[in-house]
């Protein structure tokens, strides 16, 4: 247990009135590739800003590095987020500035390195990603695959121990989704990272990852490596691999008997 | 039981504006409060600062100089055209000079610059909270209030009275040009006469303290908004219009009160 | 090069504000002819029976050039007289027996307090009071006692 980097331990969380994950627990392993699945809305955004310490759990811990994260302050917390590099959903860029400076920009937060260094780091970090030919554009200009990558490399700017991705798969094109794909292993292994995945990608995410929890509405129901996966009888984790239409989880959304919503006044 | 049921019901019906006020009103305070303590990042790093002064000062000086010259001709044609049936068109140098010193001028910017400059900081702001910039940021380690939101108000805190100033200049440039050349007004008295009603505490420092408040407010809607809006299209949306029009009705009322506090500062006795 | 483009319009921009302030402050508010504000000034203290129309900073003059302001307007309630507080230029003396007056410029014009200078060889200094004045005239007054006058006048000749 002493070699898990990211720890969360009866984790409930809850908007408002509105409660979104029920006792979680979880272990991420230093260096390993994990992923956390489920349907949308089922609280994976929501686990990965908890360990992000933007969102505080009602109950239970989350352990980053041996550290609480929901009890950090303020400065203890941005000095933890330094050692975390996010890619967000839709990249997240910063518009006014060039692909260049998005990499520089922890560069030039954080630290006090000369400019030519900070040029050298943010070639090599873009080169990582294969887009060293891109500095000079802007995010407008550039692909949905692009743009992902260019955020990857913002990610890794100051070489992080852990690497969160928010969906990192969403919306790409097929040639997009494997070089993404290949990115987070072998960005993982040169950093000596350990690397959380949240997404719904079940074919593309099963090909890198070492490990994989399976959430369903705020629970996990399913946690094992890849052939465990594979080997599952579970009735709802065939049907989220297998992609299939009903299942345990059904196709038709709660609705009244049909007499009952036949008789109703729609007007 | 009944009645004070219904008597409570009331009250709450009442209440719940006025709670749901004084909790916006505890909210923006707070906002406040922190975008003040988040200021130092602007004094360590003057180029933030200067960034957003070229979009909010240099990027607004095109609407206000147009405006100024327009509304100072429309002054000199307007006060011309009544002061000649007393026979004193000679001091309209000084009512157009006053009028814009006083009021047209710090108002009329502040109102132009919360329509161009404030919703475009407020949609700007808004849009890098919708598309997860903001939170980025925060997830890089780098405190969004600080590195976002201080630069852009104090960049606007200072352009706004350097605006309204020139607004004032080219405003009675434009009173001069209508009244001089074309009119017919001797150019010694325009000036003589403005110079010897225009006070420089008085009038043209009281117009600059007021302009530098209406900025701070400005600014501070603006931001405010822009950092609380909704994160969808529809959200940003309706927080820009929000800054346009209480950004008006607070440099309105505003101007009222500043100026109920001037006028009577200096009618009594020292 | 963007940066410097940047930093030369911002540069423009804030010439072109502090540019303005200097013109409302020179041209427009006239602060160089007010050159006594900075130098040395003194005050004395005057009673009037009646001021008219006279408002705080209006011009003292002397033989029709401005040579003060007036600072204050107050009601003394013993002697029930307004006084009036005068700022004057140090560089104008004026001998302890000359007199103020509160006159207008022009028909409608604005009140302002004239100083006629005395044969004295001492002269106002800081935080004198002078007795020698003459009020406003206010035209009520000049209207009523003009109608008063002609009408008794009527009566003696009758």
């Amino acid at each position: 247990m002493a070699d898990d980097l990211v720890v969360v331990r009866g984790v409930t969380f809850a908007y408002e009135e509105r409660p979104v994950l029920f006792d979680v627990d979880m272990a991420i392993p230093r260096g390993k590739v994990v992923a956390i699945m489920g349907l949308s809305g089922c609280g994976k955004t929501t686990l990965l800003r908890l360990i992000g310490g933007q969102l505080k759990p009602q109950r239970g811990d989350v352990l980053v590095d041996g550290l609480s994260v929901p009890s950090l302050g303020e400065e203890a917390l941005y000095r933890l987020r330094r050692r975390m590099g996010m890619l967000f959903q839709m990249g997240a860029l910063f518009t006014d500035l060039t692909v260049y400076e998005n990499v520089a920009f922890q560069m030039r937060e954080h630290t006090d390195l000369p400019e030519p260094l900070i040029r050298d780091l943010v070639l090599m970090k873009l080169h990582a990603v294969g887009l060293r030919g891109a500095w000079h554009l802007r995010p407008a200009e550039l692909s949905g695959g692009m743009a992902r990558r260019v955020a990857l490399a913002r990610a890794i700017a100051l070489d992080p121990m852990l690497i969160l991705y928010d969906e990192p798969f969403a919306g790409l094109d097929p040639i997009s989704l494997a070089v993404i794909g290949r990115l987070i292993r072998t960005l993982n292994d040169a950093l000596g990272a350990t690397s959380v995945v949240v997404t719904h990608d079940v074919q593309e995410s099963l090909k890198v990852v070492d490990y994989v929890y399976l959430m369903s509405e705020g629970r996990v129901i399913f946690s094992g490596d890849v052939a465990a996966v594979h080997a599952s009888r579970d009735p709802y984790v065939r049907q989220f691999v297998d992609g299939r239409p009903d299942g345990p989880v059904p196709f038709h959304y709660p609705a009244p008997p049909w007499q009952e919503m036949l008789d109703h006044d729609y007007a | 039981m009944t009645t004070l049921e219904r008597v409570v019901g009331l009250v709450g019906r009442l209440g719940a504006p006025v709670v749901d006020a004084a909790v916006g009103l505890g909210a923006a305070t707070r906002f406040f409060l922190s975008v003040l303590a988040a200021s130092t990042s602007c004094l360590r790093r003057p180029r933030l600062v200067v960034r957003e002064l070229y979009f909010i000062g240099v990027l607004s000086l095109a609407i206000i100089l147009v405006s100024a010259l327009f509304v100072g001709m429309v002054l000199g044609l307007q006060m011309y055209d009544t002061l000649v049936r007393f026979g004193s068109e000679d001091i309209v140098g000084m009512v157009v000079a006053l009028a814009l010193v006083r009021e047209l001028g710090p108002v009329l910017s502040a109102l132009l610059i919360s329509s161009r400059a404030g919703s475009a900081v407020t949609a700007e702001i808004g849009l890098m909270k919708a598309t997860e910039q903001l939170s980025a940021m925060e997830m890089m380690a780098v405190p969004p209030v600080a590195r976002v939101v201080a630069p852009r108000f104090w960049a606007g805190v200072l352009a706004v009275p350097l605006l309204t100033a020139i607004f004032d200049v080219v405003g009675i440039f434009g009173g001069w040009l209508v009244a001089v050349p074309l009119l017919g007004v001797d150019d010694g008295t325009f000036w003589s006469q403005m110079r010897a009603a225009v006070d420089f505490r008085l009038d043209v420092v009281n117009g600059l303290i007021k302009s530098l408040w209406f900025g701070v407010a400005i600014l501070f809607i603006a931001v405010h908004q822009g950092f609380h809006a909704e994160p969808t299209a529809e959200g940003v949306s309706r927080a820009t219009t929000r800054t346009v029009v209480r950004s008006a009705l607070v440099v309105l009322g505003l101007d009222f009160v500043l100026t109920a506090f001037m006028f009577r500062g200096f009618e009594g006795m020292g | 090069m963007r940066r410097q483009l940047l930093d030369f319009w911002v540069g423009l921009f804030v010439a072109a504000g502090i540019a303005a302030l200097v013109f409302l402050a020179l041209e427009v508010a006239d602060l160089t002819h007010l050159g006594w504000r900075g130098g040395e000034r003194y005050q004395v203290e005057a009673e009037f029976s009646n001021i008219g129309g006279l408002k705080v900073r209006a011009p003292v003059k002397s033989a029709g050039v401005t040579v003060g302001r007036v600072a204050a307007i107050g009601y003394d309630p013993q002697i029930h007289k307004a006084v009036v507080r005068l700022e004057i230029d140090g560089r104008y003396r004026f001998p302890a027996d000359s007199s103020l007056s509160i006159l207008t410029s022009g028909l409608l014009g604005e009140q302002y307090v004239g100083i006629q200078p005395g044969a004295d060889t001492e002269t106002w200094q800081d935080g004198d009071r002078v007795w020698l004045t003459s009020s406003a005239l206010v035209l009520e007054n000049l209207v009523g006692e003009f109608l008063l006058g002609r009408g008794g006048g009527g009566d003696g000749a009758r």
